[in-house]
């Protein structure tokens, strides 16, 4: 259709030649989806990194009843990440990671509604959307901190973990409580050094997401869109939140489900 | 409200349905995510559990990225200048997975 426009008011001249914008974006909108490429790229190597690292690992291979941590092989995700707050020492498999999924889809779809809000010019909703974004936002960090203090500190028991110590140059049999960046007392080192750089690069990305959420409800409420005559920061910032929202779905997925 | 008198500001009523379809995408992400909750413990490891896994995270991609990123709704070469080089994700997996089995293999 834009070509036929084109070549009434350009004869001879394509939609590249200049003049017009062919992905019919506007220049910000364009440029956040070109940074999000990238950024996809980072968080593709960061899980492919996982998954070099744990085939090169041996899986476990007894009945899931019978297992228990070791150095010897990959643990099982769904025996480490088991803990709900308040509810200490009830093992439930995967329903915290849960119900942070689906805390930042819902953030996910209150964001759509800020976006459509916002093409109507309606502010009252996006201020109320955006709001609702950044609680989910906000909430989800809430629980990621909580995961984070229970990795590390451990589900309470010790685990005698087979440990290089650098200094002697051997391997040496040591108990282990929770998790750092050298041992853990879930499985390979590499298992709690995954963990810590995936979930915690996906973290920055919430909570710099956060922040930008935070600015555009601030200017929606000063009336800066207003008088701008647009709401196109939200759909710009919208995009790199939804893309926080799917980097999780992939995370979800291969860290804590496969 | 509005201080600046050089634009006044109509808003426009909301279009019931796309408000609805909205509401359907995040009804969906909801469902695959039960549902993929539900597979983690009702089926065993394996190849099966692994690529229902994988094709139910895409499916989510899809609407995410489809719906609310309002890719789907582009134009065609938008669309294809952000997945062809999606491409480039695919080899890597690939080559980097087989090249943890080969670890393994020699580990």
């Amino acid at each position: 259709m834009s070509t036929t426009a084109t070549a009434v008011n350009n004869p001879g001249k394509s939609i590249w030649d200049g003049g017009q914008s062919p992905f019919k974006a506007s220049y910000g909108k364009l440029m956040m989806w070109f940074f999000l490429l990238s950024d996809a790229f980072t968080f593709s190597g960061l899980l492919i990194t996982y998954g070099l690292i744990r085939y090169s690992h041996p899986g476990y291979e007894g009945s899931p009843d019978a297992f228990t941590f070791s150095t010897e092989y990959w643990p099982i995700p769904e025996k480490v990440f088991e803990a709900v707050p308040f509810l200490h020492g009830v093992p439930l498999p995967l329903v915290f990671v849960g119900i942070m999924t689906f805390i930042l889809i819902l953030s996910s779809v209150t964001m759509v509604l800020a976006v459509e809000a916002g093409h109507r010019m309606d502010r009252k909703n996006v201020e109320k959307w955006m709001l609702w974004t950044i609680v989910g936002g906000l909430t989800f960090l809430g629980c990621q901190a909580w995961e984070w203090t229970h990795f590390i500190n451990g589900s309470g028991g010790e685990t005698l973990m087979k440990v290089f110590n650098g200094e002697k140059g051997v391997w040496e049999t040591v108990s282990v409580m929770g998790a750092g960046l050298t041992a853990n007392e879930y499985g390979p080192p590499d298992f709690a050094a995954l963990f810590f750089f995936i979930t915690g690069f996906h973290g920055t990305h919430v909570f710099s997401g956060v922040l930008l959420n935070f600015l555009i409800f601030y200017n929606t409420v000063t009336g800066v869109y207003d008088r701008r005559g647009h709401y196109e920061m939200v759909e710009k910032v919208g995009l790199y939140w939804h893309f926080v929202d799917l980097v999780w779905v992939f995370v979800f997925t291969f860290f804590y489900l496969i | 409200m509005n201080t600046d008198e050089r634009n006044e500001v109509v808003v426009q009523p909301p279009d019931k349905e796309k408000i609805n379809r909205i509401w359907r995408v995040a009804l969906i992400l909801g469902a695959v995510t039960a549902l993929e909750f539900l597979v983690a413990f009702v089926v065993g490891a394996g190849v099966f559990k692994t690529s229902t896994f994988i094709i139910m995270t895409i499916v989510k991609a899809f609407y995410i990225v489809g719906e609310f990123m309002h890719l789907k709704h582009e134009v065609k070469s938008l669309i294809w200048s952000i997945l062809i080089p999606m491409l480039f994700v695919v080899w890597l997996l690939v080559a980097l997975i087989y090249e943890g089995g080969s670890i393994f293999a020699v580990r």
